[in-house]
């Protein structure tokens, strides 16, 4: 077993930014863990702009406030960056297993930060009836099909709720080529940000449908269409107000959660010397917000590591 | 006229009431900031955004790299500059900045790259 004085799980922006800050407070001996080929997390595929206007004062795309950071941590000798290294373990102990192609490694840390994000809800969590065909996709991985593998998931597209990533992607696909036939919201209002609305929905003329839901979904192989209801305050569907969008695809984009599960496996045990931090700590509208909260992270991890 | 339209310069996305005459905007409210007035008229006479996308790679470490234009573009060209995009492929490492095509249809706008690549 290798000895850390901090192990941070996540190299995405919270990782990387409780990394540098826990330096820059005094630590020497910090483990970056992460199980994609780059530091980046989520920022690498959400190739758009409107991150740092708070934190740096500009406004820069995904990419662009990522590689800020990485650039900062390639010439800061004492953070060790291991990419590929998934987490597999988490106990009270504060040992963590993780694997890397090749091998298995266990790392006992005086301190640990969990900066492990969040993930996106699911169809299951939402609860559409129908057949279970191919093109339905998260938001999310419709946005790395798209913007990493170069790859268009379908033509004729149908957005189920308006969450950010949702609402991003209605405009991706459409300068991709594709059309986009509704966003399905079933609350009264967008879930996203209302810039959102404007500059991805508004600006292509996409139907938006709110206090609407999808209650089925068709299609044997490929998904050929949805039924749409209007529904009422308790977000049942209005009788009679049923219509069918004809589709290839269905995007889903419900909300994202944090991504806890290494933490469960402490079962609740308060461990000192265990934090947690960005989205995996809750999920926030803008990554400058993670930031600010990382690096606060970052300094009480560092801090708690002077005081053993 | 009255028209109402949201800021999307900041996530605070004010709901901004304009005042238009002839195609003019003549006043702004219910913006938070300075900047919102400057979208607002913007917006009415001259509507521009930053255009984002994705150029393909070839023999590098992605597959795509993802590109921007350094200043925002009039938001009725950005389909014929995506047409213009997607004709270019980037065999060369590049780093964010770099430009991978410059003067873009005249517009006096240069596409460049988001994230390194090698
Ligand atoms: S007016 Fe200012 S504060 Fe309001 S959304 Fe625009 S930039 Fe943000």
């Amino acid at each position: 077993m290798i000895k850390r004085d901090l192990v941070i799980v996540g190299g995405g922006p919270a990782g990387m930014a409780a990394a540098i800050s826990a330096h820059e407070n005094g630590s020497k001996d910090i483990l970056l863990l992460e199980r994609d080929q780059y530091l980046g997390g989520i920022l690498n595929q959400c190739i758009h702009t409107g991150f740092g206007l708070e934190y740096f004062k500009e406004v820069l795309t995904g990419p662009e406030y990522a590689s800020r950071f990485i650039e900062k941590i390639k010439d800061i000798p004492n953070i060790e960056v291991s990419l590929k290294s998934f987490v597999v373990k988490l106990t009270t102990g504060k040992e963590l297993t993780f694997l890397k192609p090749g091998c298995l490694t266990q790392v006992r840390a005086k301190a640990i930060i969990m900066a492990t994000g969040c993930r996106e809800k699911t169809r299951e969590m939402v609860h559409i009836a129908g057949f279970r065909p191919a093109g339905i996709f998260s938001a999310g991985l419709a946005q790395k099909l798209i913007n990493i593998e170069g790859l268009l998931p379908g033509k004729e597209v149908v957005i189920v709720g308006s969450g950010d990533i949702g609402l991003i992607m209605a405009r991706r696909f459409r300068l991709e080529g594709a059309s986009v036939k509704a966003v399905i919201e079933i609350k009264k209002t967008s879930r996203g940000l209302i810039r959102n609305v404007a500059q991805c929905i508004e600006d292509f003329d996409i139907p938006f449908y709110l206090s609407h839901k999808i209650t089925k979904i068709y299609g044997k192989d490929r998904v050929e269409k949805v039924s749409v209801s209007r529904v009422d305050d308790a977000f049942n569907a209005i009788l009679g107000s049923e219509f069918d969008i004809a589709c290839d695809t269905v995007l889903i984009s419900v909300g994202l959660i944090p991504e806890n599960e290494l933490l469960e496996m402490t079962r609740g045990a308060s461990v000192p010397g265990l934090f947690v931090c960005g989205n995996s700590l809750k999920v926030y509208d803008v990554v400058d917000s993670v930031t600010k909260d990382s690096i606060e992270a970052g300094r009480v991890a560092a801090e708690y590591l002077k005081g053993l | 006229m009255i028209k109402k339209i949201t800021c999307i310069e900041c996530p605070k996305g004010c709901g901004l009431e304009l005042d238009i005459e002839n195609c003019h905007v003549i006043k702004v409210s219910g913006n938070k900031c300075p900047k919102g007035e400057k979208y607002a008229i913007a917006e009415i006479e001259d509507p521009v955004r930053i255009l984002t996308s994705t150029v393909a790679a070839q023999g590098l470490s992605l597959k795509m790299v993802p590109v921007r234009t350094d200043k925002p573009i009039p938001k009725s060209r950005m389909r014929e500059v995506m047409k213009e995009i997607k004709k270019l492929k980037i065999s060369k490492p590049q780093l964010p900045g770099d430009i991978v095509l410059k003067n873009i249809l005249g517009l006096n706008v240069d596409l460049i790259v988001t994230r390194n690549v090698c």
